[in-house]
């Protein structure tokens, strides 16, 4: 059975085309996905995120059970609002998913994780919740939008009213207030400035409504994917998984050492990897022409790796990629590319930021 | 429902061939191929004055989503490319019959046009996919 979000008329009426993703038909592109990035880089688009699981975590324990769910250390979130991204580890150290957690208060916290992986996600976190006094609610009864580009808080803004101006007015990176009937976050996944805002179902489509009055381009997953991948934010499934430590993920940032007593699940696995050393994940640029996939065989030197994630960079015009290759990699490889080997630079994960290159 | 121009031929591997009346023949893919594959980045040509034989994987269409082979629909000599997609190959989406042609090949034998297909027999061979 296909899910569908609320939001699925709409992308018929704006001539989506629609894709089977992990169960719910979704809008690929509404035409071009090239155009649709080049939106989202210089003006304003719109992502239907809605398939995203939002799950509310509330108690006494909250805290602490939070402490113990995810790699990062929730006691570094003080202020109501800030957010955190982090890995949720099984405990052999591979990452069952990667979520981002807004904290409220120490008893109220607020987790987005993804939606191919919902089921397993709940369901371990149904099982770790157990020896915590919390409550865990899946908020199904809420759509999410996410607004994304150099124009796209101000456009977002003409459609707020006073009070939600007010509450999102100078709000920095990577908050999230709840202002009247919207949480408004300034998170995303695409490298750019802009909201994630959650609406209740019931309002989700006059809200989109509003935005593409406001002149935001519906963008699809297709540009949601290049956008992603010039961020250099990785995507669960292909660039990470449970078999894949954050250590070799460009996660080690994510992953919260001190206090040493903290003993979140996966702690002791990771500690082993650190010692034994992990593969890392490169970002590879390829300046000729051709585009590196997803799968292809990496030489480098010291070894063989792979692509997890590879395109065409339509802000860049040539074609990058993430890899996972062993620690003894230089600045140059090869990639095999429909059975030839092509040169390619070895660059920092990362590509795009705020419309420029970074390579 | 995409067009498909009835003045054509086609190749079930998704090429047009238009008769330019000259003996040489115009090559593009079709407007269902292009959205099968999505935004056009590249497209590798042949060389002009390349030999190419009937069937024969003779270009690269390279989009978002995949790299797919061009396959030469008849045997004869490439006499000219659109060397425009070198710098815009979105001309493939946009107008996959028009600006969006590929290359076009002298005949060697015309009577391998006879073994593609026409209008309604390309048709056909969606439907089947």
């Amino acid at each position: 059975m296909t899910n569908k979000t609320v939001l699925h008329a709409k992308h018929l009426e704006s001539n989506a085309k629609m894709v089977d993703f992990h169960g719910w038909e979704m809008p690929i592109n509404y035409g071009s996905q090239i155009e649709e990035h080049h939106a989202v880089r210089q003006d304003a688009g719109m992502f239907d995120v809605s398939h995203m699981t939002i799950v509310d975590v509330k108690g006494d324990d909250a805290k602490a059970f939070l402490r113990t769910l995810v790699a990062n250390d929730v006691a570094k979130l003080t202020v109501p609002g800030k957010a955190l991204y982090t890995g949720m580890l099984n405990h052999e150290g591979g990452v069952i998913d990667d979520l981002i957690i807004y904290y409220f208060s120490e008893t109220e916290y607020r987790l987005v994780v993804n939606s191919a992986t919902r089921v397993k996600d709940l369901a371990w976190i149904a099982q770790v919740s157990k020896d915590f006094a919390v409550e865990v609610a899946e908020r199904p009864e809420f759509a999410m939008i996410a607004v994304q580009g150099p124009n796209a808080k101000a456009k977002t803004a003409t459609i707020l009213n006073a009070d939600q101006v007010a509450a999102v007015e100078g709000m920095k990176p990577f908050f999230g207030v709840q202002a009247g009937e919207l949480f408004i976050a300034t998170t995303g996944y695409t490298g750019e400035a802009g909201y994630e805002i959650v609406v209740h179902n019931d309002d989700a489509a006059d809200l989109w409504q509003k935005l593409l009055d406001a002149g935001v381009a519906p963008a699809g997953l297709g540009a949601r994917d290049t956008l992603r991948l010039e961020a250099g934010m990785n995507l669960y499934g292909l660039d990470m998984d449970e078999t894949v430590s954050p250590l070799a993920a460009n996660m080690g940032w994510t992953i919260s050492w001190e206090p040493e007593d903290r003993n979140f699940i996966g702690r002791e696995a990771l500690v082993k990897q650190k010692a034994e050393g992990v593969d890392k994940l490169v970002g590879l640029v390829l300046e000729a022409k051709g585009v590196l996939r997803a799968g292809s065989k990496v030489i480098v030197e010291g070894g063989e790796g792979v692509i997890t994630s590879g395109t065409f960079s339509p802000t860049l015009g040539f074609s990058v990629a993430l890899a996972r290759v062993p620690k003894t990699v230089g600045e140059n490889a090869q990639v095999e590319m429909r059975k030839k080997l092509v040169d390619v630079k070895v660059v920092k994960p990362s590509f795009v930021r705020n419309g420029k290159s970074i390579i | 429902m995409s067009n498909i121009p009835s003045e054509l031929k086609y190749a079930t591997s998704h090429e047009w061939v238009r008769n330019e009346g000259d003996g040489t023949y115009t090559v593009g893919i079709s407007e269902h191929a292009q959205e099968l594959l999505g935004d056009m980045v590249f497209v590798d040509l042949p060389d002009v004055g390349d030999e190419v034989d009937a069937g024969e994987d003779c270009a690269v269409a390279e989009s978002v989503k995949a790299a797919s082979d061009i396959y030469a629909p008849i045997t004869g000599e490439v006499v000219a490319i659109n060397e425009e997609l070198e710098d815009a190959p979105e001309q493939v989406n946009a107008d996959s019959y028009g600006d969006g042609w590929l290359f076009r090949i002298k005949a060697s034998d015309e009577t391998e046009l006879a073994n593609l297909l026409d209008a309604e027999g390309y048709q056909n061979s969606i439907d089947e996919d």
